[in-house]
């Protein structure tokens, strides 16, 4: 469920992040200023608070969203934010003279920013994508206040079962469960990122 | 409009946040800098223990290490308030990130500094704090600034432990009067009110210090 939580709610996260980031980068101040706006009140309001408004707050006459859902669009919506942000300066560090070369190639400007900008972009950005991802993994835990079972809602539920035996026990497993999920996946991330400066 | 009436609660809950936030982040820095000490110590007996320390609290998502303080460490004789259990699960968390911080600042600092003091005949431990900490303290500045708000947000999940902070205030207010989409857009802005701004003095102060540098 912990898994579950965190791979949707980065997917959403990073396919949402793209309209965002491209809205900071507008050419056009105004729309620069709100998407600013949008990402830092994004940012600026706790996961576990988009979680509850998501969760208590949102009606749709009488349907109300399941704790799952709510965590994953909470979760999503904080992640968009932040990876929004995560793109934005993977596109600043590009040269200049990127856009300018494809320019006096003739592409198009999509062509451009598809072919030419974003897979450098991305190449730079991969190492805070991953850092964002486990930080993910472990912020997924707080989608336990609203009732998602995912890990430390079922130490919680068992250690509370089983008062005097079990103790720290249920919650060191579930810590050993975040290191031993998140370390390979650093591993991963360090070997891909080497792998890709190489290409360079 | 009756939530209206329960803004002066959610007050009292921010005072409590702020309470937290303060508290965490001084001790927590503090805790962070003897750990960074530790972590870039030349004795393996110091670093690795302290390197331990680090990565668990990094590791740890901060939800769990305050239960674990506030559920897990009575069984073991250990019993804290839900504030003080708050208060520890936080600073070790922020010490924990904090340290990094610090160490990479430390690190930043040019080797050729370190020579100089040197070759001026300076102490080691003058070289230290009187070359070495004050640079690497002005470089690690923006990130504990980063790392201040979030810890500000972080207070939040002390709702999960009972602490009367503007989450459980907030909670406790919706669960009256129903109205649990007005208190926690409320709610959310009060974070987005303190958060917002400080982020925007930290990449002010990173500009200032960056032009300072250069």
């Amino acid at each position: 469920m912990t898994l579950l939580v965190t791979v949707s709610s980065f997917g959403i996260g990073a396919i949402m992040a793209i309209p965002l980031m491209l809205g900071l980068r507008s050419n056009y101040p105004p729309i620069r200023a709100v998407f600013r706006l949008i990402v830092d009140l994004i940012r600026g309001v706790p996961t576990i608070v988009w979680l509850f408004l998501l969760y208590f707050g949102v009606t749709l006459g009488h349907l109300r969203l399941t704790s799952l859902s709510a965590a994953i669009a909470g979760l999503g919506i904080v992640s968009s934010a932040y990876l929004a942000e995560i793109y934005r300066g993977g596109f600043a560090t590009l040269a200049r003279g990127q856009i300018e070369a494809s320019h006096a190639l003739g592409l198009s400007p999509a062509t451009t920013f598809i072919r030419v900008l974003a897979p450098q972009a991305l190449r730079t950005s991969l190492p805070s994508i991953t850092t964002f991802l486990l930080a993910l993994l472990k912020d997924s835990s707080i989608a336990s206040t609203i009732g998602v079972t995912e890990m430390v809602f079922s130490a919680t539920t068992f250690s509370r079962q089983n008062p005097g035996t079990a103790g720290l026990t249920p919650f060191f497993i579930a810590a050993g469960v975040y290191v031993v999920v998140s370390v390979p996946l650093a591993i991963v991330a360090r070997r891909l990122d080497s792998r890709l400066r190489r290409n360079n | 409009m009756d939530f209206v009436q329960y803004l002066p609660q959610l007050g009292q809950g921010l005072l409590v946040s702020l309470q937290l936030t303060a508290i965490s982040v001084t001790f927590g820095y503090a805790a962070g800098m003897l750990l960074a000490l530790g972590v870039s110590s030349q004795l393996p007996w110091l670093k690795w223990p302290t390197l331990i320390i680090v990565e668990v609290g990094r590791g740890i998502p901060s939800l769990v290490v305050l239960y674990v303080v506030y559920y897990g460490l009575p069984s073991i004789g250990l019993l804290f308030d839900n504030f003080a259990a708050a208060a520890a699960g936080l600073t070790f968390t922020v010490a924990a990130y904090s340290s990094e911080m610090l160490r990479a600042g430390i690190q930043s600092v040019h080797r050729g500094q370190n020579e100089a003091a040197m070759a001026l005949g300076l102490p080691q431990t003058s070289t230290f704090t009187r070359i070495i900490l004050p640079q690497g303290l002005r470089s690690s500045i923006p990130a504990l600034m980063g790392l201040a708000i979030q810890s500000f947000q972080g207070t939040s999940l002390a709702y999960s432990i009972s602490v009367s902070e503007l989450m459980s205030k907030a909670y406790q207010s919706s669960s009256i009067t129903f109205q649990y989409l007005q208190i926690y857009a409320i709610t959310g802005l009060v974070f987005a009110v303190i958060a917002v701004p400080s982020t925007w003095t930290s990449v002010w102060v990173e500009r200032r210090l960056a032009k300072g540098f250069a």
